[in-house]
């Protein structure tokens, strides 16, 4: 039989699967269909939308907070979770991280981080995004609902590149059979990797350092930034083009339309910059650009927060578990970061710049309350906060009616190292915590005593 | 881990950060001066977490020439005591790192696969910041390891945190040296090549096991012919030539002879269990395995043969074979009675090593004291220093840490530290210092300034202002950079 045969062959078998599935679809769906409505019942809720509601009740319908209050009803039907002597929190949003895109960093083969080239604007994280990540159970298990998986941000694996216009950074629910499941906002924000005036370079592949004049370095910048700004211009060009003509009247270019909602001021750019310097250059050229910036990893933020706060310029702050960049800083520089940052009224969120270490979220929340952080602005710097800057405010980041039922209770404070998450739901559904790590204990805690 | 934290590095720029730092600065600090040794210290209204004995509330720690005098619950100052007011507070003994890379000029030496020749002791670096920075999260010892790069690596230490001391001020008086082994990925280069460059032999797991037999089949005849010659030296033979001395058998030698500790990096359970296979072979002991993110497979093997095991808390997928990592690692190891301890790897890591082995209770339900112990009695016994640290007991070193929380909450932040009896670190004294620091950290800015403003220089080389003065750095080789980067991890 020839190949061609076989291929007509297999054609119809698929085909005739494809007709029997849709025929008995409805049956399965029904059989497979969760529960839509939930109560979780006399728990201590934390709204942050308001003081902890005691003994309260949140009601989720279609994915969806119903209600939440201390006189609320359980409406018929409802699947009740009684939660004494738990609470209840939004569940938490770490704002930058590689979900999906980065398996295990070492092999270039699971890494789908950063690609090549300085200028792509029109890459999108949600296309590379494998819902099938052990990281995402794995994450999930320690609170955090959604994340926002942000191409261009580096990895070892990227071979030191990250290029400057690293693409489309997706917010993801950390739950979906597939990522269209899985979408928040596919594009959330575009990733500038800020030029930096760099005296001192590493060379991956011979593996050496290089030091350059600073001269040099400077001209370096300028031709970067000027090469940057004509993106800019060539993008806000496109863009009046896109206004006024249909697509058939000019030659479309998918990396200057990826750029229109950037130069228009309407989709955020995060810029990733942690020196001072760097940090005031980016804000200057935001500024004079008129992007919607949001600072990422902001080592030197505490340096220019005055800048940052009179800009209205939020901040994606790098896990404050890091040493200081400089050798005279004060030991807990980073830890004492955001405490000073919330003083100066400096809107900022924090994140794990990472996939293994997302669940240390928390953690990090809390170490930057022991170094003087408010309670309450920890809690919001990984809820609420990243949620408003990436403009899914509305959607998510609090227990109110209408948003996003993406929702844990726990046995503790979520910030605590020790606290368990005990129910975890996103988009409204029960969501299990189970994940690779609980298989491998729950069977080597099994393992017959050894000969 | 510094350079060993490669694969998980938050970004090119750290990445390019750290390597710098290791291979190629060597910043002059400008050296801190050691604190003074009263001769008698009182702490008292604190809880006292002794791990070997329980807890006391309001408790009384009596420190005398640099050692533990006297614990209890109501102790009375003794004239001209020095007294800590500890209310509210919690002590515990100070914090041993099991696997650090603290204090030293260099890590890897990566050209060979048998490297135990060099030792860290000659590249201690007592003004390494990092000191510093993990005293003030608790640590009063630490190992210090060679890196990773080769199946047998370098020797090596352990140092009291003795900030502001010399070199020769560090090592842990009396403690047992050790030598670094290394299997799996690392030893194999897996994830490290230098273009145009021939892969060095092993490059593979089955190598790996070939060059430590090999190495140890040297030694033994090594032993063999010094051991004849002593025989025939002690039976009154003359004019014997004794056999030439070989650097790097002789350590292996004292492994054979148990007078070194072996600390071996490993990830998978079968390169554990290839390891324990070859010591019974050879007749020597592994004191611990380092990482075993795998111990939790072969943990009844581990407890077997009495090795420790110090690992991670919840690392995890960096690579390949850190895919099968899990947090409960700790827990799993210490039901089936293994002695497991919580290390760093690095300075950072090692800030907050408390809160690391307090994730045990969450991953496997450890009890507080077990977690505790993770840290304290268990890195103790491992590096053989139990006798003078890792509780707090009459007649042990006065080696503490004081935190203002229960020192398992991710609140808690280390208030002092101290060493044989001496404050090393005082977060009130440290705040009050920065001023002082900032001024004249400026004082010398505004002087480089000028420095530089002088017209023949700046016609030489033109620089920005604000760029800090940096120690030049020796150009670094691909080679030996790459070697460096070898990783500990």
């Amino acid at each position: 039989m020839s190949k061609a045969c076989h291929l007509r062959r297999l054609f119809s078998i698929v085909c005739l699967l494809n007709f029997l599935y849709f025929l008995y679809a409805p049956v399965t769906d029904a059989q497979a269909q969760p529960p839509s409505v939930y109560a979780i019942t006399h728990a201590k809720i934390f709204t942050l939308a308001g003081s902890p509601i005691e003994d309260g009740t949140l009601v989720i319908r279609d994915g969806k907070i119903a209600a939440v209050g201390a006189s609320v009803e359980v409406p018929a039907g409802a699947q009740v979770l009684d939660a004494k002597g738990l609470q209840v929190y939004p569940g938490l949003f770490d704002a930058i991280t590689q979900m999906g895109l980065s398996e295990i960093g070492a092999v270039s083969a699971t890494v789908d981080t950063t690609e090549t080239g300085n200028y792509n604007p029109d890459v999108v994280a949600a296309t590379a995004i494998s819902p099938s990540s052990e990281h995402i159970p794995v994450t999930r298990a320690s609170g955090i609902t959604e994340v926002l998986a942000v191409p261009g941000s580096g990895g070892f694996d990227s071979g030191g590149g990250r290029g400057t216009l690293g693409g489309q950074a997706s917010a993801i629910h950390l739950a979906g059979w597939t990522v269209d499941e899985m979408l928040i906002k596919k594009t959330a924000a575009m990733v500038l990797n800020f030029p930096e005036i760099q005296t001192q370079t590493f060379d991956f592949s011979t593996f050496s350092r290089k030091e350059k004049p600073y001269t040099e370095a400077k001209q370096e910048y300028d031709r970067q930034i000027n090469e940057l700004t004509d993106w800019m211009d060539r993008a806000r060009h496109y863009a009046q083009a896109m206004e006024k003509s249909s697509v058939s009247k000019y030659d479309r270019d998918l990396k200057l339309e990826a750029l229109a909602p950037v130069v228009r001021g309407e989709l955020p750019v995060l810029v990733f910059a942690d020196h001072a310097r760097d940090i005031r250059n980016a804000v200057e050229f935001c500024d004079k650009q008129k992007l919607k910036m949001v600072l990422a990893g902001g080592e030197e933020a505490y340096k220019v927060r005055d800048l940052l706060r009179s800009k209205d310029v939020p901040v994606i702050l790098r896990p404050m578990l890091s040493l200081p960049e400089d050798e005279d800083d004060p030991y807990d520089r980073e830890l004492s970061q955001p405490a000073e940052l919330a003083a100066a009224g400096v809107k900022f969120a924090i994140a794990s710049f990472d996939n293994s270490f997302a669940r240390r979220l928390g953690q990090n929340a809390a170490n930057a309350v022991a170094y003087g952080l408010p309670y309450d602005q920890a809690l919001r710097a990984v809820t609420i906060n990243p949620a408003q800057i990436f403009g899914l405010g509305s959607q998510i980041g609090t227990l109110e009616q209408g948003k996003i039922a993406n929702v844990i209770v726990t046995n503790g404070d979520p910030l605590e190292l020790t606290t368990d998450v005990k129910y975890l739901f996103i988009r409204g559904q029960l969501t299990s915590t189970e994940n690779k790590h609980h298989r491998l204990y729950e069977k080597y805690l099994n393992r017959p005593k050894a000969q | 881990m510094r350079i060993a934290k490669m694969p998980n590095l938050r970004s090119t720029r750290s990445a390019f950060r750290y390597l710098l730092c290791v291979l190629c600065f060597s910043y002059s600090a400008s050296a801190a001066t050691p604190p003074d040794a009263p001769s008698v210290i009182l702490i008292q209204n604190a809880t006292v977490m002794t791990v070997s004995h329980g807890t006391i509330e309001h408790g009384s720690i009596l420190i005398r020439d640099g050692k533990i005098a006297e614990v209890g619950q109501s102790i009375k100052a003794p004239a001209g005591a020095q007294v800590i007011d500890a209310s509210g507070q919690f002590v515990i003994p100070g914090i041993i790192d099991c696997h650090s890379h603290i204090a030293a000029e260099s890590i890897n030496e990566g050209s060979v696969s048998v490297s135990s020749m060099v030792t860290m002791e000659e590249v201690l670096d007592p003004d390494d910041i990092d000191i510093y920075r993990d005293l003030a999260g608790g640590v009063t010892s630490a190992n210090i390891l060679h890196g990773s790069a080769n199946s047998v690596g370098g020797q090596t230490l352990v140092i009291k945190l003795r900030w502001g001391q010399p070199a020769s001020k560090l090592p842990f008086e009396g403690a047992m040296p050790g030598i670094k082994f290394a299997l799996g990925e690392n030893p194999k280069r897996s994830n490290f090549s230098i273009p145009g460059q021939p892969r060095r032999y092993p490059a593979t797991r089955m190598g790996v096991e070939e060059t430590i037999r090999g190495a140890f089949s040297e030694a033994r005849d090594y032993k063999k012919a010094w051991d004849e010659y002593n025989k025939r030296i002690a039976a009154g033979e003359k004019n014997l030539i004794p056999p030439r001395r070989d650097l790097k058998l002789e350590p292996l030698v004292e492994v054979l002879e148990g007078k070194r500790y072996v600390h071996s990096h490993c990830y998978r359970e079968d390169e554990i269990l290839m390891l324990l296979r070859v010591a019974k072979e050879f007749g020597f002991k592994v004191r611990t395995f380092q990482h075993v993110l795998e111990g939790y497979k072969v943990a009844d093997e581990l407890a077997a043969a009495g090795v420790g095991a110090s690992t991670f808390s919840d690392w995890w997928a960096y690579k390949v074979e850190a895919y099968d990592a899990i947090p409960y690692n700790a827990a799993l190891m210490t039901r089936r009675g293994v002695i497991v301890s919580i290390n760093s790897d690095s300075a950072e890591e090692a800030t907050h090593l408390n809160q690391e082995a307090a994730k045990s209770m969450k991953y496997g339900g450890l009890s507080h004291d077990e977690a505790l112990k993770m840290v304290t009695l268990n890195p103790a016994i491992q590096l053989g220093i139990d006798k003078r640290v890792g509780t707090i007991d009459v007649g042990k070193d006065a080696d503490l840490a004081i935190y203002n929380h229960d020192p398992l909450s991710a609140y808690a932040v280390v208030q002092k530290a101290l060493i044989d009896g001496r404050v090393y670190f005082d977060r009130e004294k440290d705040i009050a210092n920065r001023a002082e620091i900032e001024k004249e950290k400026k004082a010398l800015t505004e002087k480089l300034k000028k420095a530089e403003k002088k017209p023949e220089e700046k016609k030489q080389e033109e620089k920005k202002p604000e760029e800090k003065p940096k120690t030049p750095a020796p150009t670094s080789t691909p080679t030996a950079a790459a070697a460096s980067q070898g990783g500990v991890l």
